[in-house]
């Protein structure tokens, strides 16, 4: 039987993870296979997970403001390797502006804060591959 | 098959595709499996068990770190539960092995059981077959933290650790039937905390209790956090290699590991024809009644279900 697995990861220098936990556990309870990477990942470290794992969405969290340096790394390694047929969602503090970039690079969706676990797990359910 | 010849070749994204085709149990995977089959038994193929929070992640990552810096590459598997309510899954091991992801002569997979008992997903072994036939040296598959019960990790690797921590309970823990019997090697982990020689000393105990055998599992203190033990831990998985092909043993496991995993695979064929034929029975219903009614019991008319 098909699952969607999802990789959750944390890109950067922020120590601050309980967003992904919160998602992390939602996609778990959605009958979802979640695999964490921890704090403080490189693009390079969630790239080779995403490509390891064969994981259908890569959902990255982050809070320090760097998404316009860390963000558009992770999906050109993943392009390189010829896996643009992964979701790729963000979530954290993402001013309007740059999500409107991210999206155009190929961020598939930007959640902010305040979004309902369920919005994210209908999308992802109606998005990936699977 | 593309899929495998790319394996083969060393693509590590086909490699990827097709451990994901045997979780599905897509109907590829058989087809995929029969041509990788040929080109495994290289791999040195080293279980760790043990309960929750022992540090097994952290300790495969340590030897991971040791067989790299000796020049071997190392494929791993690390299995967490799935919940029996969604199917859902937490996969974390891959949290304490982030720094090795990068390292291209490691290929790290995180998977859940989905349904599966005895601390190993249904597909593990299939997984491990893959990863052997990439061309990994060492296959390190971590269990689900395991309580006392779940051993089948005997039947995928030829080298069992066994690790637990201080403090996990007195000596009669150490004398019970079941996890503590399977280890080839035991690990004291997190040595540094109190209690550490009382651990070892009751699992030295416990083993010197039992008939001597020609292989005496060694105990050996570790402290996966700071390395600690590492080099000792992997000389003793080096000699209990040794062991087994000086006596002749690792033909004679492997043998009977072929043997057991057959017997499995017959087993699903046998029983899904069996079940399949039984569901499709016009008794079946009729005999369902007769059993809520009390009128009949379970044996009976499962017999009844046979001779159809």
């Amino acid at each position: 039987m098909r699952k969607i697995r999802v990789l959750v990861a944390k890109p950067g220098l922020d120590g601050h993870d309980r967003g992904a936990k919160v998602v992390a556990r939602a996609l778990r309870d959605a009958g979802m296979e979640v695999i964490y990477t921890g704090l403080r990942q490189t693009p390079e470290q969630i790239a080779e997970a995403a490509l390891q794992e064969d994981v259908d969405c890569v959902g990255l969290s982050i809070l320090s403001g760097a998404h316009m340096t860390l963000i558009p790394k992770v999906i050109e390694l993943l392009k390189k390797n010829k896996a643009e047929d992964i979701l790729i969602t963000v979530g954290g503090i993402i001013p309007d502006e740059d999500a409107a970039k991210l999206r155009s690079i190929g961020v598939d969706e930007v959640f902010g804060p305040g979004t309902p676990t369920q919005d994210i797990i209908e999308f992802i359910q109606s998005h990936a591959r699977a | 098959m593309e899929l495998v010849k790319q394996l083969l070749k060393g693509d590590k994204r086909a490699c990827a595709r097709l451990i994901t085709l045997v979780e599905n149990d897509d109907p590829q995977a058989r087809k995929a499996l029969k041509e990788i089959y040929p080109h495994t038994g290289h791999a040195h193929i080293i279980g760790v068990t043990g309960p929750p929070g022992a540090g097994k992640s952290s300790l495969v990552d340590k030897l991971t770190q040791f067989y790299r810096s000796h020049e071997k590459t190392v494929g791993i598997i690390a299995v967490d539960p799935s919940s029996p309510f969604t199917g859902g899954a937490l996969l974390g091991d891959r949290i304490r092995m982030q720094e090795r992801a990068t390292d291209s002569g490691v290929f790290i997979r995180s998977m859940g059981t989905r349904g599966h008992m005895g601390g190993l997903a249904a597909c593990t072994k299939d997984a491990i077959k893959i990863l052997d036939a990439f061309g990994k040296d060492v296959i390190i598959v971590e269990t689900v933290g395991t309580g006392q019960d779940e051993v089948d990790i005997i039947r995928a690797a030829d080298t069992v650790l066994v690790v637990t921590m201080p403090s996990l309970g007195d000596d009669i823990q150490a004398i019970k039937a079941g996890i503590l019997e399977i280890g080839d090697i035991f690990v004291v982990n997190k040595a540094d905390l109190d209690y550490a020689d009382t651990a070892v000393m009751e699992l030295e105990m416990m083993l010197d209790f039992g008939n001597k055998k020609r292989w005496n599992p060694p105990v050996i203190k570790t402290i996966a956090s700071t390395e600690k033990g590492i080099d000792t831990l992997a000389a003793a998985i080096d000699s209990h290699m040794e062991f087994l092909k000086k006596e002749g043993l690792l033909g004679e496991n492997r043998r009977l590991k072929v043997e057991m995993e057959l017997l499995e695979v017959l087993n699903q064929y046998i029983t899904k024809e069996i079940l399949e034929k039984a569901k499709k029975s016009e008794k079946f219903d009729d005999l369902i009644d007769s059993i809520v009614k009390r009128k009949i019991d379970y044996h009976t008319a499962a017999k009844k279900l046979l001779k159809h």
